[in-house]
């Protein structure tokens, strides 16, 4: 009964899953695509964590942190966008994001 | 060893069904909190794995930022959240066979993979040294790069935030401080002789 790499993949492949099913489930939901991603990253974030640890190496841990520097990046402009999306439009429906080209 | 099995299936029964629960709510509110509940679970597998330090970090970083940000956005925007979950389940179909066959897919890569032997370490652990020194060791040394541009990133997304929330109103009166401190004598008052009988005339 140990737990190998295997089980923290096998995790990370389902947070991964449900991060995809997220994104088509609340297709006109901005808010909860974003989280989706977030939990993309996470899953991501997850098997670096596990590979680091388990072949001893020590570069996975240091690209989890960029990983998560750059989706707390991402979360803030995300969140910005939808502010001044919402301001000028009223609501935050994706269908009608694409006014916004030009 | 048991501890851990059991330790890690109960994180990880937690941070899949709180993953679920963050697509599937109805409420956005709840579903930010369901996030924090599955990052604070994966902090908790982090753990397990003998990575203290992103544990932590990812604690502080997402649940003490991205979280509050998320739940502030979400409570700032006045939006009509029934509206926006119509179609749910006319996507519902076409997701689970995307999602399916994604899982799948890495069901298949993982359990028919193995890992080779004698792989090349980048930068190995040390032993007897904790997680946060090991870090701190390479971090600023050999992977410097990587941290002035996380820095980078981080820099560039809070202009970059700032500038796209930033509204200036035109019609908000404000406090002008070079104005105020650059007044002098011959600005702020004027000396008039006012004869009896006539007041003022102009302006006053």
């Amino acid at each position: 009964m140990t737990i190998g790499l295997g089980h923290y993949l096998a995790v990370a492949a389902i947070l991964f899953t449900l991060g995809i099913f997220g994104i088509f489930l609340n297709r006109k939901n901005v808010i909860v695509i974003l989280m989706s991603i977030e939990l993309i990253l996470l899953a991501v974030n997850i098997n670096l964590v596990a590979f680091s640890t388990h072949l001893g190496d020590i570069v996975g841990q240091i690209y989890a942190l960029l990983v998560l520097t750059v989706a707390a990046a991402e979360a803030a402009i995300g969140l910005a966008i939808l502010v001044v999306y919402f301001r000028n439009r009223g609501s935050i429906a994706v269908e009608d994001i694409n006014m916004m080209k030009g | 060893m048991i501890v851990q099995a059991i330790f890690f299936y109960l994180f990880a029964c937690i941070c899949v069904g709180s993953a679920f629960m963050v697509i599937a709510s109805r409420n956005p509110v709840h579903s930010v909190l369901f996030l924090i509940l599955a990052f604070v679970n994966a902090a908790g597998l982090f753990v397990l794995m003998g990575a203290e330090f992103l544990a932590m970090i990812l604690i502080v970083v997402y649940v003490g930022a991205v979280a509050v940000l998320f739940l502030f956005v979400v409570m700032m925007l006045d939006v009509d959240f029934a509206e926006l979950r119509q179609g749910f389940f006319q996507y519902l179909p076409f997701g689970m066979v995307i999602g399916g066959i994604f899982l799948a897919e890495l069901v298949l890569v993982v359990g028919a993979w193995t890992l080779g032997s004698n792989l090349p370490l980048e930068s190995p652990i040390p032993a007897h040294i904790t997680n946060t020194e090991v870090i701190g060791l390479v971090l600023y040394t050999r992977y410097v790069y990587f941290f002035e541009l996380s820095g980078i990133v981080l820099l560039v997304a809070m202009i970059g935030a700032i500038v796209l929330t930033l509204q200036h109103r035109v019609r908000v009166r404000r406090q002008k401080i070079s104005s105020q401190v650059s007044r002098s004598r011959a600005t702020a008052i004027e000396v008039r002789t006012v004869r009896p009988g006539q007041g003022l005339e102009g302006n006053a």
